[in-house]
């Protein structure tokens, strides 16, 4: 009973401080749901977890946050898109209780994280998984074919023509013009851009000669502000190419590329594959899953130009209700409900099973300290 | 000055009641908070970009140092506020004109609602304004320009395929800038005395001579004064900036009709800053205190500009 009235309490407080809506919602329904229990024969629970971070699962965290206030309806989820940067420096200064970020820690953010952690050190979940198509807007061409140094060498602007041979030899029935290709990339500092870049520069180190960075590295072509500024710019001239979330495509045409000797659309089921199929990082925690993703794969069901963010927390909170929280949420992220509803939320890619039972490992470790 | 020393000299016998005491004492306070305030930003940004200033250079983002990636900013930011100031004097002070000695009374009044308007609209709307409109309509004029015009540096092309450049991100601040200089300059004409005008045109004078022996040259501080204002709100500019240009970092170009652009130092701050950590943020905010202290230096210079030719004006 008493848990009724805080959890009651603390919703009214929610709704009044003008948090989520559909969570205000959750929580109204509360009485009906009562006796429906939660997920796993999880106790009831009830309070506030923060997060901060990456921009590019806020869609999906919208889907996370609805969807578990349908099975923990007195926990109010809060995140901050302030950026992976800022959301993996608040949660290491303890401002927030997990990190969404489109990178794992450092080594030094890693040196950082034992001080706000303890000894037992940080999760690190791959839990959104998207991937990054390589749009055009090139009228009369409805299907390309791009060999990765083919696409390195048309966004370092070695490439300058549509009708290039480089670009004919993979594409021998499309009619390509001679149109001036006009590159486009974001204009701000992106996990995106971070994550093509570091395609490139593994796949086409010769043609792409520097590393991966969130920061266009080049001085070259057109840019654009946020997905939906480069998405845009794309759509507005003509002979344009440019990178983004698949799922924000829209009806721009989506080049497929060259995966061994095959050339891969992006799709979800492909595009988590070649997480599964990746290499952990070595010598870090053992709930770490900070992944090397295998750009360079040669199986032609991996689609190796993909996004991956992760959320990070303590493996132990000092607070026991942060604990139990943070537990219940991640394990709803990872499971296939929570997965889907990213899905539907924001077109991500849902986890492999595997992924999902490494996932879980370090979510029922996840305790309170001493 | 004078008017507060006044009071106190003139009654022998000062009654000094508790309003008094009160009002005098919280106005006081108003005016030393704003300086505090000024200070405190002054502060804090030299305290927060000292780390960027003396790290070494390579940790800096573009990894040459501070130097170097300011600098592109700051000339991307001058070059579009200079776009806007070339484009929108003329056009502010000829519609001043119109305004105050061509047009009907009541078209005026109207008119001059619709100018003061424009300022009102929230920069964003400009930015959108820009990008969906303007910049695609003016993709055929940098094509011509590139082929006609692509003799001069300004006009080398290759003409961007989307229009996001930097002559268009200097028109819409163009647009943004010139309520400002038209509100300051119409002003300052209304207020040519009426005996100048007419000791003109009664010596013969057309209209238009008229304006330029004495509407101009005792508006010329307004004129001045108006176009630094304007110069003020160009080199802040942020939204519209960033959804507007096509930028590429550490680009120094007089090119206007490329998609390569330096971006500007408000924009760069927005758009990098989400995504900035550690000595990032140092270097951003490096880049805000070059920006304050440009902006601080034009404001001085116009107020300097506009007290100079006061004194005889009988503006203030």
């Amino acid at each position: 009973m008493t848990l009724r009235t805080l959890s009651r309490a603390t919703a009214v407080s929610a709704a009044l401080a003008g948090t989520l809506a559909l969570t205000a919602c959750g929580a109204s329904n509360e009485t009906s749901k009562d006796s429906s229990g939660a997920a796993g024969g999880a106790a009831k629970l009830s309070g506030t977890i923060n997060g901060a971070g990456s921009s590019a699962q806020q869609a999906a965290m919208q889907g996370w946050a609805a969807g578990f206030s349908g099975v923990q309806s007195g926990v109010t989820v809060n995140y901050d898109p302030v950026g992976s940067g800022g959301g993996r420096e608040q949660f290491l200064a303890g401002g927030v209780d997990f990190a969404g970020s489109d990178s794992a820690l450092d080594d030094e953010e890693l040196t950082k994280a034992k001080e706000r952690c303890g000894d037992a050190g940080v999760f690190e979940l791959p839990n959104y998984i998207s991937a990054i198509a390589v749009v055009y807007n090139l009228p009369g061409v409805d299907q390309l074919n791009l060999k990765p140094a083919t696409i390195a060498g048309i966004f370092a602007g070695k490439i300058t023509k549509w009708d290039d041979k480089a670009i004919a030899a993979d594409n021998p029935d499309a009619k390509l013009p001679s149109t001036t290709i006009t590159p486009v990339h974001r204009s701000d500092d992106s996990g995106t851009t971070k994550n093509f870049t570091d395609y490139l520069s593994k796949v086409a180190g010769d043609v792409w000669t520097d590393e991966a960075a969130g920061v266009w590295p080049l001085k070259t072509g057109e840019s654009g502000n946020g997905t939906s500024g480069l998405i845009s710019s794309v759509k507005g001239g003509e002979g344009t190419i440019g990178y983004a979330d698949e799922s924000q495509a829209g009806d721009l045409g989506i080049a497929k590329i060259g995966v061994g000797t095959e050339f891969v659309a992006p799709s979800r089921e492909a595009a988590a594959k070649v997480v599964e199929g990746s290499k952990i990082k070595s010598g870090r925690g053992e709930f770490d899953f900070a992944y090397d993703v295998n750009r360079a794969t040669t199986s032609t069901d991996e689609y190796p130009l993909v996004l991956v963010s992760y959320h990070i927390g303590c493996v132990q909170y000092d607070d026991k209700d942060t604990a139990g929280l943070v537990k219940a949420f991640e394990e709803y992220v990872v499971s296939s409900e929570g997965q889907q509803a990213a899905a539907d939320a924001a077109g991500s890619a849902p986890i492999s099973d595997n992924l999902r039972d490494q996932a879980m490992t370090a979510v029922n470790a996840i305790t309170t300290a001493g | 000055m004078t008017t507060t020393n006044a009071p106190q000299t003139q009654p022998p016998r000062a009654v000094r009641r508790l309003g008094d005491r009160l009002f005098a004492g919280s106005a006081r306070g108003a005016g030393v908070l704003i300086l505090l305030v000024l200070a405190g930003v002054a502060a804090f940004l030299v305290i927060d970009a000292v780390p960027a200033l003396v790290a070494p250079a390579r940790e800096v983002p573009g990894g040459r140092g501070v130097l170097p990636y300011v600098g592109p900013l700051l000339f991307g930011t001058v070059l579009a506020a200079a776009i806007a100031l070339v484009v929108a004097t003329p056009l502010g002070v000829a519609i001043a004109l119109f305004l105050t000695h061509y047009a009907p009374r009541r078209l005026a009044t109207g008119l001059a609602y619709v100018v003061d308007l424009l300022a009102a609209i929230p920069s964003i709307v400009y930015g959108f304004w820009g990008i969906v409109w303007l910049a695609p309509r003016l993709v055929p004029f940098y094509r011509w320009t590139e082929a006609h015009l692509g003799f001069l540096p300004f006009f080398a092309g290759p003409a961007s395929v989307t229009g996001k450049t930097m002559f268009t991100a200097g028109l819409v601040l163009a647009v943004m800038v010139l309520p400002i200089i038209t509100a300051i300059s119409r002003e300052v004409f209304a207020q040519v005395p009426t005996l100048h005008r007419e000791a003109a045109l009664a010596l013969g004078a057309t209209r238009w001579e008229m304006i330029r022996m004495a509407v101009l040259p005792y508006g010329r501080s307004g004129i001045i004064g108006g176009a630094m204002l304007g110069l003020g709100r160009a080199l802040g500019e942020t939204l519209a900036i960033a959804l507007v240009l096509s930028v590429s970092a550490g680009t120094v170009t007089f090119n206007l009709i490329s998609s390569t652009n330096p971006s500007t130092i408000a924009a760069n701050i927005a758009l990098q800053f989400p995504e900035s950590s550690g000595i990032d943020v140092n270097t951003l905010i490096a880049s805000g205190l070059a920006l304050f202290l440009v902006t601080l230096a034009v404001n001085v210079i116009a107020r300097a500009v506009v007290n100079r030719r006061a004194d005889f004006s009988g503006a203030n």
